[in-house]
């Protein structure tokens, strides 16, 4: 049965190796889709409403497709039918260069019948609001859920805190904005330069979407500039290029726009929840009634976790989603999680103060998981737990500290799903090549150590060969944390069966039994006697004209699925200016087995980034006067900069010696972190995100009054 | 963006008369092009033609003597945050220039754009919305979201004035020159900006075939102490929340003179006399800071989500004369 065996044993898994792109990057060298130009290449983009709700009365394409250089117009709604959403497609144009694609835009004449809308949750469950789509009073049938006797629980309750949380739309802020560069050869077969979290889905979707042959469509994504969850499949965007393209028999480029990118591409959905918890005398978390919603836009989808990560015996919930004229939510980082956290970790330290107890200890008392009751323990030994406010707002002085806690839980693990191969050259080259891609996380060099420790080479050795469907080795999209784990055990067990297959052909040589053959640094050698050895180039000399190419298999033993994580923030708030600086995040998170420690803790630093811009500064902001987006741009829409970037202290917990992947847990306990510490900063609660100096003024000012 | 002819400029007097008669939007000047650009991308400014700026001569430098600074509108806002002598005698125009957006935009962006550049309002960047300040009906800000919106001098334009480098120069007692076809004319740059009351359309006194060419700052006191705080929500690039310039002739801890001049907070540079006379002749301290703080704000006009600022403008005008006070 194959392990990972033990860490004392282990040369390169475990160890901190830098990523094998990070120099194409840095340099530019490395080609994400919107580097990729072809011979003959168009520009297309799109038309797109401009307002909240509308009626198509009519749309004039001629005056666009006279336009000199305009080679393809293309309407993608038509008369009859109604526009949802701002950003919600109309046409699309593919032109000689992006300029008179832009110009060509403005030349599209759509009637419209402006209908009324809806783009907050308040005015959406408003009365007499305007329905916008199959729910009463826009809102879904709620989902409803009960264990124990929750009224009884209350009862026994020494202490009960009622509250209403909210965390606001997040857009996910891809650096690389989604977009295709699209290519027929001729009209059965399809490249695509697919900007994707999911090579082989888009694969698959194109194939349907033009009725081809799968293996006629080859979908490529060398480098990828984020998706955070809203890049699985082509969109409208990818199915517009393709059609531009097949239309024009040339390549089509078609990346979104930024705007864009904040209004159609996705987003985290807002959560709004009215919760009253009660607690006994001891400690015990007894009773917890949730009422809450959130809004996925015109979809659904708008979920959240609660009661989150404690446990919680009698508990009620009631969750709902809210239709809004708005853009569609999609999967983000952790969904629902970050949301639920907030909340959460919220009420625990609004009950521990009720009743008198560290909030540390209460959540001792109530999370069973072995893991983070380790983890609490070393995270507030990093932050320095003891220095911390015991009477909140106590600090004197205009800039308070505080500091707060947080936790998180996800799955990972991975799944069955991935082919991959191993080839061992008879130069001593060595590739490996699967249907992934690496999105960011560091898959390809996790690839390479993997294989690299198994043949006794660096990871340098090794040609990755990932983001491509051209081979034919399909794995599954990265979502869910769950590329590493998927992947690796495939890789693992293709390299050991190579492996076994060069011993094979080594065994004569050195006139030892194959069993009795390992690996060690760049040498093949016979345990028995260490003297008898021969160099990895050598060996695979011994090949010949063949090579060794090997596929590998899903090995349940290798992976497994669970990990906890927990986070402890130090703030510092300018009572005056109202502006919280994090001075320091300390973030505890086991992960399983890190393929590569040093990726590993990119990933937290990664996670703890996002939650931090969550916490402080994010929000989709919707003016219900005109049904716009206001800050579909990186000027309103704030993201954290260097100045925002904390102290992080990512501690890499190591809990067992399976894979299990840890793209998503590190930016969910941030939130909570981070809202403890300026509530024990300042003695004021900041129940609604991002806490901004607004907020942070206007809560000091009641305070005061 | 429309397309437009690129005129490079060999002089003012060439600039002048391009610009005449042409009325506003028509004919354009760019020099760095930071704010400008972005307009023009958005299509709220759609010109013919676009002068540019940068190929005249001896517009961008600083020169600084006994009196006084004088600064080139072609000068870039860097080599004013860098400049030696304005770090140490004008601190306030260096701070406020170092505050200013991002490294790179520093580099290309200049004293005249900055001192001309237009509103960050959401509703009026928008080209798709048509508001009052671009011809419009209604101000959306005073029904809608306003959190970065004016708490002075609004109506019926709730804009604020996006520039750091302007409240610095008005505490600094700064003078503008203004070239036009009638020739040159010198005035104080408080009197360059105007309110919405006056002109909602623009936020200066610049007729279309006018140019900004040299700004002048006479030299402080050396008993001086002066400073820019701005508040922002992210470190940078951000524009101000509120910011308050403030120039300081002290005796030890007594304020001898003060001028406050706050950013952020209105359509234009906003000159708190009244923070200035909490302050004149008085010994700074925690009241008399708080004071001066408090007479700023109580005829501030919040609008549904800016109510933040009165606190906030009132807490960096204490902060600003306490600092003064303790440097």
């Amino acid at each position: 049965m194959a392990s990972w065996g033990e860490a004392s044993q282990s040369r390169l898994i475990g160890k901190r190796i830098a990523r094998l792109s990070g120099k194409d990057k840095v340099t530019g060298k490395a080609k994400y889709t919107y580097d990729i130009n072809r011979p003959g290449m168009l520009y297309a983009r799109i038309l797109r409403s401009d307002v909240a709700h509308a009626a198509v009365m009519d749309i004039d394409l001629s005056q666009a497709e006279a336009l000199p250089g305009v080679k393809a117009v293309i309407p993608l709604t038509e008369a009859g039918r109604n526009l949802r959403y701002q950003g919600q497609e109309i046409a699309a144009v593919a032109a000689e260069t992006d300029d008179i694609a832009k110009d060509a835009l403005r030349l599209i004449f759509v009637e419209l019948e402006e209908l009324p809308f809806v783009v907050t949750e308040a005015d959406a469950m408003a009365e007499n609001a305007p329905q916008i789509r199959d729910w009463e009073g826009n809102q879904s049938k709620p989902g409803i859920n009960e264990q124990g006797n929750v009224q009884a629980a209350f009862e026994e309750a020494a202490v009960t805190v009622e509250a209403t949380y909210h965390t606001p739309v997040q857009t996910h802020v891809c650096l690389e904005t989604h977009g295709h560069v699209t290519e027929w050869t001729d009209d059965q077969n399809l490249t695509v330069w697919a900007s994707t979290q999911a090579v082989f889905g888009v694969r698959n979707d194109f194939a349907r979407r033009f009725e081809i042959p799968a293996n006629q469509v080859r979908v490529i994504t060398e480098h990828m500039g984020g998706g955070f969850g809203s890049k699985f499949g082509p969109g409208v965007e990818g199915h517009t290029a393709a059609q531009l393209s097949r239309i024009t028999g040339l390549p089509v480029k078609l990346m979104l726009t930024r705007r864009a990118e904040h209004l159609v591409a996705g987003n985290r959905p807002s959560m709004t929840q009215h919760v009253k918890a009660g607690a006994s005398s001891d400690g015990r978390l007894v009773a917890y009634d949730m009422r809450g919603y959130g809004t996925g836009g015109i979809s659904s989808g708008a979920g959240f976790q609660a009661p989150y990560v404690y446990h919680v015996e009698n508990r009620k919930t009631e969750r709902f989603n809210v239709a809004t004229n708005a853009g569609n939510q999609r999967a983000m980082r952790a969904p629902g999680h970050p949301q639920g956290a907030f909340a959460m970790d919220s009420l625990m330290d609004e009950l521990a103060e009720k009743l008198g107890m560290n909030p540390l200890e209460f959540r001792r008392i109530n999370d069973s998981s072995e893991v983070r009751q380790a983890q609490y323990t070393l995270g507030a030994q990093e932050i320095g737990w003891h220095r911390r406010n015991t009477v909140p707002g106590s600090g004197t002085g205009v800039k308070k500290r505080g500091m707060g806690v947080g936790s998180g839980q996800w799955g990972g693990g991975g799944g069955r799903g991935t082919q991959a191969r191993v080839t061992i050259n008879a130069d001593g080259t060595v590739e490996a090549v699967t249907g992934t891609q690496d999105i960011g996380t560091g898959i390809r060099t996790a690839i390479a150590i993997i294989v690299a420790e198994e043949f006794g080479l660096a990871p340098t050795d090794i040609s990755v060969k990932v983001g491509d469907s051209g081979p034919g080795l399909p794995s599954g999209g990265s979502g869910g944390s769950q590329t590493t784990a998927s992947v690796a055990p495939v890789i693992k067990t293709a390299a050991m069966a190579a492996k076994q297959k060069l011993f094979e052909h080594v065994a004569p040589l050195l006139k030892a039994p194959v069993d009795d053959l390992r690996v060690g640094t760049g040498t093949i050698y016979v345990a028995s006697d260490r003297t008898n050895t021969v160099t990895w180039n050598q060996a695979a000399g011994l090949l010949g004209q063949e090579s060794i190419s090997e596929g590998g298999n899903w090995d349940q033993e290798l992976r497994q699925g669970g990990v906890a994580g927990t986070q402890f923030a130090e703030v510092e708030v300018d009572t005056q200016t109202g502006n919280v600086q994090v001075l320091k995040i300390v973030a505890v998170q086991d992960c399983g087995l890190a393929i590569n420690r040093l990726t590993t803790e990119s990933q937290i630093n990664g996670g703890v980034v996002m939650g931090l811009g969550q916490t402080l500064l994010e929000e989709r902001i919707m003016d219900p006067q005109t049904g716009r987006m206001l800050n579909a741009n990186l000027e309103d829409y704030k993201v954290p900069g260097t100045y925002e970037i904390p102290e992080i202290k990512s501690i890499v917990f190591d809990t067992h010696r399976k894979v299990t992947g840890v793209g998503e847990p590190p930016c969910i306990p941030t939130l909570g972190a981070i809202a403890n510490a300026v509530y024990n900063a300042i003695g004021v609660r900041i129940r609604e995100l991002p806490i901004t100096p607004d907020k942070v003024l206007t809560a000091l000012a009641e305070k005061k009054a | 963006m429309e397309k437009f002819s690129y005129v490079n400029a060999t002089s003012l007097k060439q600039v002048t008369s391009l610009l005449s008669d042409s009325g506003w939007g028509e004919v354009m000047m760019i020099a760095g092009g930071t704010d400008l650009l972005a307009e023009l991308k958005e299509y709220i400014e759609t010109p013919k033609t676009l002068i540019n700026l940068k190929t005249l001569p001896g517009m961008d430098s600083i020169s600084a003597d006994a009196s006084g600074l004088k600064i080139g509108a072609l000068t870039t806002v860097a080599e004013i945050a860098m400049h030696p002598t304005i770090q140490q005698d004008y601190t306030v125009l260096a701070q406020a220039a170092a505050s200013v957006a991002t490294p790179q935009i520093r580099n290309v962006g200049t004293l005249g754009g900055n001192l001309c550049q237009r509103p960050r309002c959401w509703y009026y960047r928008d080209e798709t919305v048509s508001c009052l300040k671009k011809g419009g009906d209604i101000c959306y800000a005073v029904e809608g979201l306003s959190k970065y919106h004016a708490i002075f001098g609004g109506d019926p334009v709730y804009i604020v004035h996006p520039s750091d480098i302007a409240p610095a120069l008005i505490a600094l007692n700064a003078s503008i020159k203004i070239v036009g076809p009638e020739g040159e004319k010198t005035i104080k740059v408080e009197e360059f900006f105007t309110l919405p009351a006056a002109n909602p359309f623009r936020e200066n006194v610049l007729e279309p075939n006018e140019i900004v060419v040299e700004v002048q700052v006479p030299k402080p006191n050396p008993n001086t102490k002066s400073l820019y705080l701005k508040a922002r929500e992210k470190g940078a690039p951000d524009f101000a929340l509120a910011s308050v310039a403030g120039v300081f002739e002290m005796m030890g801890k007594t304020c001898q003179t003060a001028s406050i001049v706050l950013g952020g907070v209105a359509p234009a540079p906003w000159r708190s006399t009244d923070a200035e006379t909490a302050l004149t002749g008085k010994m700074i301290n925690d009241s008399v800071s708080t004071k001066a703080g408090e007479e700023a704000v109580k005829n501030a006009q919040p609008l549904n989500d800016n109510e933040y600022k009165v606190p906030l403008t009132q807490n960096l005008i204490s902060r600003a004369a306490m600092m003064a006070a303790s440097k």
